[in-house]
This record gives structure tokens, sequence and C-alpha cells, in this order.
């Protein structure tokens, strides 16, 4: 869509129409569940870990078009990533691969990041020998 | 692709027949109702011709129509002028936790001035009680202030009730009538006000102009100096053009009303009873049958009402939410948080309201279309359980 009068740039319209690597994980080794009801958005991030590499990862969110294109795109930037290089993914380099946001929703590309991170700590967590 | 605009609540096209009403009063009869020449005579008589409509609408006599900018600043007229108008007899103001933010804000605004305000709980459907009206007002009470129907969930409160009570107790008593007023009959002598606020693009007619009822012998403090406008109620020169629109409009609503709140009743209800049968987990915000003829406003579980809304719009589908993420604050709307909804209901809330232009294909179109959103929408959220 090529809508001047949307708020969202063209990629963030995509990703919320055709969001990737959407639902839940079967044997996720690292989950992460961040946000919370009261502003709206909720993001649950499941990773798949092989030898120090992110090699899937999926996700599900209850928000506004920006949260799940944020959790769309963070999903995408992590796959093939290494756990350190994944932790290096910041909020704007989220929000800049969407095309920016609106600063009203920086927050969902806030929540994305600590999406990410809170599922890598918890698959550091679960693993005796993470790295 | 056709649009299908349901977001009446928000504003509504100004009527081809308004517009043309206006459009002399802005090169042609361009002058200021304050001249004494022809020019601002012309002006000053289309004003009173405005007038006599906007009072007829509600059974106001003409001198008792203040013309102001809209609904908010009819709104901020009617607590701060009262509230600096008795400042000696007392600083206690009663409202509701349901007002529109304009109401809220001035109260807010005024609680750091001193004055103390009592902010009303409403039921599960989001009506007042006038007995907690009653038992709320003290020897300082200088004003009551209750909308008559809720922008968000289309509620019509017991306004009528209030102010009788108000009445009895002396007090002052103010109604936001910006969503009624044109839609359903508002009547200031039966409803029993002393103030109502009212607004011109609620009803067909231009944004930046609407009124307030003051009744003869309300004392306010102008927010507003400078010339003799308005009786002094509101120094400025008039909008004229847009005056004479909210002139239009209520000449048209009075006209048109009864016919057409009927046809959007008919509408509302096909549409509140489609979404209950093609939809699960949902439910009606507002009173079922006391609320007003264009508004259906429901909570989807397990959906964000945002991405609901940037959905249907993609259908073409115009409507509103409650959610906070649609606005600047992260807060989901405090009068879906007033009827005793979760945060996530509040935020999975859509307002559909409706108007002169909908029919009944675009209440089948937003039936034919919602379901699958919903459901695509549920299939990516993590609060949903899984469908066996």
């Amino acid at each position: 869509m090529t809508d001047p009068w949307s708020q969202y740039s063209e990629k963030v319209m995509e990703h919320f129409k055709n969001p990737r690597n959407v639902g839940e994980m079967e044997n996720p080794d690292g989950t992460g569940r961040v946000g919370n009801p009261v502003c709206g958005d909720i993001m649950e991030l499941y990773i798949k870990v092989n030898d120090g590499i992110i090699v899937d990862a999926k996700f599900r969110t209850f928000g506004c078009g920006a949260a799940i294109a944020t959790s769309s795109m963070v999903t995408e930037i992590v796959k093939g990533k290494s756990i350190e290089e994944a932790l290096k993914i910041s909020n704007r380099a989220v929000a800049e691969a969407l095309g920016g946001l609106p600063a009203v929703k920086m927050h969902c590309s806030v929540l994305a990041e600590d999406a990410l991170k809170s599922a890598i700590e918890d698959y550091l967590n679960n693993s005796p020998f993470p790295l | 692709m056709r649009r299908i605009y349901l977001d009446h609540a928000a504003t509504t096209p100004t009527r081809p027949e308004v517009v043309k009403a206006m459009l002399p009063f802005f090169a042609d009869a361009f002058g200021n109702p304050s001249s004494i020449h022809s020019y601002g005579q012309e002006a000053k008589g289309a004003i009173e011709e405005a007038r006599t409509k906007v009072a007829e609408l509600i059974g106001a006599r003409n001198e008792e129509i203040i013309f102001a900018s809209g609904g908010t600043e009819a709104d901020n007229y009617a607590l701060k002028g009262v509230a600096f108008a008795n400042e000696r007899k007392g600083n206690h103001i009663i409202t509701t936790s349901i007002e529109h933010h304009a109401v809220l804000e001035a109260c807010k605004s005024l609680e750091k001035r001193g004055f103390r305000i009592t902010y009303l709980p409403v039921d599960k459907y989001g009506l007042v009680d006038p007995d907690g009206v009653r038992k709320a007002i003290t020897d300082k009470t200088i004003l009551i202030s209750v909308i008559h129907a809720s922008n968000e969930v289309g509620t019509i409160e017991p306004v009528e009730g209030i102010g009788e009570i108000a009445r009895e107790a002396g007090v002052c008593f103010h109604s936001d009538a910006v969503q009624t007023m044109g839609h359903i009959p508002v009547n200031v002598d039966k409803l029993k006000v002393d103030l109502l606020s009212i607004s011109a693009h609620k009803l067909y007619g231009p944004k930046g102009v609407g009124a307030l009822y003051v009744r003869k012998g309300t004392k306010l403090v102008p927010l507003m100096h400078g010339g003799q406008q308005e009786k002094r109620h509101r120094a400025g020169t008039e909008n004229v053009p847009a005056i004479v629109g909210l002139g239009k409009a209520a000449e048209l609503a009075r006209q048109e009303m009864g016919r057409e709140a009927e046809r959007l009743t008919h509408l509302r209800d096909k549409l509140i009873k489609g979404l209950g049968e093609k939809i699960d987990h949902i439910r009606l915000n507002g009173h079922p049958t006391r609320r007003l003829p264009n508004n259906v406003n429901a909570s989807v579980d397990f959906v964000e009402g945002e991405s609901m809304l940037l959905s249907l719009d993609l259908e073409g589908i115009c409507a509103s939410t409650g959610s906070a993420c649609s606005s600047a604050s992260l807060e989901p709307s405090h009068v879906l948080l007033a009827l005793g909804l979760s945060p996530e209901q509040a935020h999975g809330s859509l307002r559909l309201t409706l108007g002169r232009e909908n029919t009944e294909e675009d209440v089948e179109q937003v039936l034919e279309v919602l379901p699958g959103i919903v459901a695509r929408l549920r299939a990516m959220s993590p609060l949903s359980k899984p469908q066996k």
C-alpha cells in the first residue's frame, strides 16, 4: 500500500499485512514474554539455537500495527545471528529496518528488543554450556 | 475502493446545504457584525438568525445561546466560568468519571487552583446514579456537570433526574450535549440544565464552531476579554460563516432528526446483532437500549484495537478504538475502564458510529469483513487460547 495518509511506512504496513514467523514454536530453546496489558502490547518471542546460532525465531503478539510489525522484523533480523550478535540488535535497528516508526510508536521497537533479549536470557539460563 | 465512514462520533461531513448557506459570508456578506453599516448589519442579522435556529432546536431563548469555537470551549467556559464566578460561595464540583476530556481536563486545572472535584463512578453500562449525585452534594457544591450521552460508549445518562436534584439543591447544572444535540431530542427545560455544550461538526455542520446554552441568571466569568460580542460572554469578532453553518445544521437536524434516529437505530441494532452472531468472545460496551442511535462499541477479546482499525482501514472501513495504542498516552480509554473493563478488553475495543450516508450495505460489509480480521489477529495473539 502506498498510502500517503498512513501514519506508518510502507514497510511497516507490509509486515503488518504479511507478518513473518508468526505462531508458537514447539520446544523452543528460549522464550521471552514482555509488555503488559495496561499499555496494550504483549509480545512473546521464541528462539531455536544451534551451536550458538539462532536458527529459527517465531512470535505471537497482542498489540497495535507497530507492535506486530516490529515483532515480525526482529524475528527476521535475528535468524542466522550468533547469540553475541543478537544481543547487539537495538530497537533503533529494528525501527530503521522498517523504514522508521512514528515517535509515539518507538516503544514498540523497544518491546521487540526486550522480547528478544528476554528469549536469549531464557536460553542462557536453561543451557549448561550456552556459548 | 469504496470507503465506508463509521466514525461519526469523531466528526461528520459538512452537509452541502450547510456549505451553501455559509458561502456568501466569506467574500460577499463579509461584514463585521459589530459594524454599524449595512455590511455589518447583514452579518449581524445572519448571526441572529442562526441563534434562533439553535435556540429552537433545544427549546431555549435566543439570548441564552452563546456562540463559541466548539464543544471544548463550551465545556471549558461552563466549568471555569461557573467556578470563578462562585469562588466565594464554594469550591466543590461534581462530575463523572466518563466525561469528555474537555470537562475532565478543565476539572483537573480547577483542582490545581484549589477546587475540589468529585468524580462519580458509573455502573457497568456507563450509567451515573442520580442518587449518587444527590449524596455527593455539600453546602460547598457550586456546579454539577454530567455528559448527556457518552461519546465513546453511547450511553444516554439520566440527565433529567440529575437536573431535578440539582435544582432542588440550588446547584448550577451543566451537561455536555455534543453527542446528542441534533440526534435525539434535547430540551433545556425538560433536562433542567442551566448550561449545555453544543458542537456543530457532530451534526453535519462545520468544525471550529459551537455554542454554550446559558440559562438566564446563570453567572459566568468570561474566558475571553475584549469587545462586547456575545453579550460580553465571549469577546472576539464572530466567526460568521461558521455560525451560519451551525444554524443551518440545527435547522436541518430539527426537521429530520426523528426519522433519521429511527433509521440509525435499526442499522445499529442490525450491526450489534450481527457482530454477536459472527464473532465469539465479543461484548457490547455501554447500555443495550439507553444508547445513542448511531453508536456501536464492542470489545473483542484477545485482539488489540489499533490493529483492528488498521485492518479495517485496508478494507476501506473507517472506525475508532478506545485503545491507547492509537494515542500518545499509553492508557486505554478512561470511559471503558470506568465501566469495569479490564485493560485488555479496553484495548480490544472498537467503536463504529453510523451517520447519514451509511446504508444497510455498509453494515453488511462490516459484518462480512470483520470476522476474518479478528480471526487473523487472534491467530497472532498470545492471549488467545489455541483453537481446538
